[in-house]
């Protein structure tokens, strides 16, 4: 099938120290896949490497999307090919409105040539209000969302609910999202996995990058994988996630002879 | 005196030249002419390292930088431009007259317009040799003797006292406008100027003298370009602007000369009693910029608003010097440069408030931050206060980096290009100042002008 993701045997490494060490996932369109592990596990940059961040070097693996090498492409080229990231921390982009900035990327993800910016074509002002107007009322976000500058002086949920209405209209193939539940209270946690919940379908195919299990509440995967130390440790189906809520990582970690990473 | 073709030659900026030009002119303005003419003579083209006011159009931190702007001035010298007379412009440019124009190249006043609506309401809009023609009393009393003057009455060290350009300018300044708006007469849609070089080694010595009397409104937006993109030119200019008693003057200057021309400028407002000031500058051209700009809060109540960017690229230099003073009570001044550096460019920016004792209840804030789109691009950023007043509030801030690699990604990782990614985070960058530029037709030209540098 050609809309997975395939990642094989991938070694990342951030300033010369290996994080990721040796690491194989595949997504599949419709597949939800939960990716879980104690902090400092690496899974932050596994979703920064896997969108080619230029701080994280790929030492050695594969990444394959749609027949296509993707650790050879710049993070602009894998967005146009269907990847999604939604950030864990977004950056705050001050003086370029949200709606600005969504016109130009949801124009450079559908332009029909694949590079250089000139081949972009705005969508028409009127065409895309319409769009965001239907998805920020899908995602229950209000209008002046669009007017405010991107990210700055954003409260941690209304970041997370950002990423997810950019998700929405950039309608990925695959999309990472790494820590959405992060620093959000319990309505929030609701608010964004409803949001979630609603874009999942056939077509999309979701690893989800998480330490808690809160998210999965509104988002249950087929797939749960334990990271720990650079590697996928255990693999299994929602027991596996239901397992961690009720004991912790600490099984887990004996029986893998893991110690505790301090930071 | 060796003419050809109409053209002054090298070495014209001389006493014969000046007898030349003011031939016709009444005597006071003959007399301001000699006055300045010997002050020119008698000041020494500035140094780099040795003149306070000219210490920041360098780093001494870095030889290199210190090297290359020296180099830069040494290879610069007045007598190798032609002050720009009566040739026949080569360009006429095509723009609407609006509610009025004027448009000026290599000095000679090529189209001059004002509606007759804003005729019949008294406004004078005119070149300004044809001013001293027709209102000679009213321009001998603003005439560089309030602003703009060769022994100036600012606190402020960071701009010259006696200023070479300055008396250059005092000397043989051709060209530029008067625009005099009566008592209690309101221009809403901008007028406007524009001020062209077109031919090689020539010099804009243009002179703008803008008087809003008392109640008024004042919007005007002038526009400084060379036709010819390679030719080298000369601008040595003054600004000069008097906001009455309550009124209300909005003026942007869209400095965009190709990359030859030298560009030395000293511009002042002098604002009275509850008058307020809004003051656009935008940079785009030239090879080295040294820009004065002052404005002083001289009523009580006045209020200015000084907003300033800058695009930079290649090799060159702008170098702002500006000062904000407050000589009254309950005056606020609010002070917001923002620049962005390309390649091997470079900015200083030095910025003083001064706050006279009796000038209680101040306001006022600056402004400078810096967005280095290059490894070697360098800014340099100076903020200052003097404050003799006890009840005041200032506050100066000053920032300078390169562009953010976190930003780049966000962008990029959302499927914008490399270079769409920065233009999205330059006009960021640049959306605090243009979103308080009161005139549309501005932040539109904005757009292009960045358009172009990035290009």
């Amino acid at each position: 099938m050609s809309n997975e993701l395939i990642i094989k045997n991938l070694h990342i490494s951030v300033q010369g120290n290996e994080i990721i060490k040796g690491l194989d996932i595949t997504v599949k369109p419709g597949e939800v896949h939960a990716l879980m592990g104690p902090n400092g596990c690496g899974k932050s940059t596994l979703a920064n490497g896997l969108m080619g961040h230029p701080s994280y070097e790929i030492d050695s693996g594969e990444v394959i999307f749609n027949d296509v090498d993707v650790l050879e492409l710049e993070p602009n080229e894998r967005a146009k090919l269907g990847l999604f990231l939604a950030f864990q921390y977004p950056t705050a982009i001050p003086g370029v409105s949200m709606a600005n900035f969504l016109r130009s990327a949801v124009s450079a993800v559908r332009a029909k040539e694949t590079n250089g910016s000139e081949n972009i074509e705005l969508i028409p002002m009127r065409e895309f209000r319409v769009e965001l107007r239907e998805k920020m009322a899908q995602l229950g976000m209000d209008d002046s969302f669009a007017r405010r500058y991107l990210n700055d002086g954003f409260s941690g949920g209304e970041k997370k609910r950002a990423e997810i209405l950019q998700m929405a209209m950039l309608e990925p193939k695959i999309a990472i999202l790494d820590e959405t539940d992060s620093g959000l209270d319990i309505d929030a946690v609701r608010i964004v996995g409803e949001s979630v919940s609603s874009l999942v379908g056939p077509e999309l195919g979701v690893l989800i990058i998480t330490h808690y299990p809160r998210l999965l509440d509104y988002i249950r995967p087929q797939y749960v994988h334990i990271l720990m130390d650079g590697k996928i440790v255990e693999s299994g189906g929602w027991e596996l996630a239901q397992l961690l809520e009720a004991e912790g990582y600490d099984p887990i970690r004996e029986k893998h002879g893991i110690a505790e990473t301090t930071e | 005196m060796d003419r050809k073709g109409g053209e002054l030659q090298k070495g014209d900026f001389s006493k014969d030249y000046l007898e030349h030009i003011t031939r016709d002119e009444p005597q006071w303005m003959r007399d301001k002419r000699l006055e300045a003419y010997s002050l020119y003579e008698s000041l020494p083209m500035p140094h780099t390292t040795d003149d306070d006011q000219w210490r920041r159009t360098v780093d001494m931190r870095t030889q290199d930088y210190w090297r290359r702007t020296r180099r830069h001035l040494r290879g610069f010298a007045v007598e190798n431009y032609h002050p720009a007379v009566a040739t026949n412009g080569s360009t006429s440019l095509e723009v609407d007259d609006g509610d009025g124009v004027i448009i000026q190249i290599d000095g000679k006043t090529q189209h001059t317009y004002l509606s007759p609506e804003l005729e019949q309401k008294d406004i004078y809009f005119a070149d300004m040799h044809t001013a001293i023609k027709e209102r000679g009393d009213l321009i001998r009393d603003y005439f560089m003797t309030k602003a703009v003057t060769l022994e100036t009455t600012l606190k402020s060290g960071n701009i010259a006292t006696r200023n070479t350009f300055d008396a250059l300018h005092g000397a043989f300044w051709q060209g530029g406008y008067v625009l005099h708006v009566p008592k209690g007469v309101r221009i809403e849609d901008p007028l406007r100027v524009y001020i062209q070089l077109s031919e090689d080694q020539h010099a804009d010595l243009s002179h703008v003298l803008l008087i809003a009397e008392e109640d008024s409104q004042v919007v005007i937006l002038e526009d400084n370009a060379s036709a010819n993109p390679d030719a080298g030119g000369l601008h040595c200019g003054a600004v000069e602007i008097f906001a009455g008693q309550n009124a209300n003057v909005t003026y942007g200057q869209v400095q965009h000369w190709n990359r030859q021309v030298w560009n030395f400028a000293s511009q002042q407002s002098v604002i009275a009693k509850d008058a307020q000031l809004c003051w656009v500058t935008a940079t785009f051209g030239a090879r080295l910029s040294k820009l004065n700009q002052s404005i002083v809060l001289e009523g009580t109540g006045s209020n200015a608003q000084l907003l300033g960017l800058a695009f930079t690229d290649a090799r060159q230099h702008l170098d702002v010097s500006t000062a904000q003073e407050h000589l009254s009570p309950h005056t606020s001044s609010d002070l917001l440069y923002r620049n962005v550096l390309k390649d091997r460019s470079q900015t200083a920016w030095g910025g003083n408030i001064y706050v006279y004792p009796d000038a209680n209840y101040t306001d006022a804030y600056q402004k400078n931050d810096n967005l280095l789109l290059s490894e070697r691009a360098h800014a340099d950023t100076l903020p200052g206060l003097e404050i003799e007043a006890h009840e005041v509030r200032c506050t100066h801030g000053a920032t300078a980096g390169q562009i953010d690699a976190e930003q780049v990604f966000y962008l990029m990782s959302r499927g914008l290009p490399y270079d769409l990614a920065e233009r999205l985070i330059v006009d960021g960058f640049f959306e605090p100042v243009i979103e308080r530029i009161p005139m549309e037709t501005v932040r539109k030209e904005m757009d292009e002008f960045i358009s172009l540098k990035l290009a």
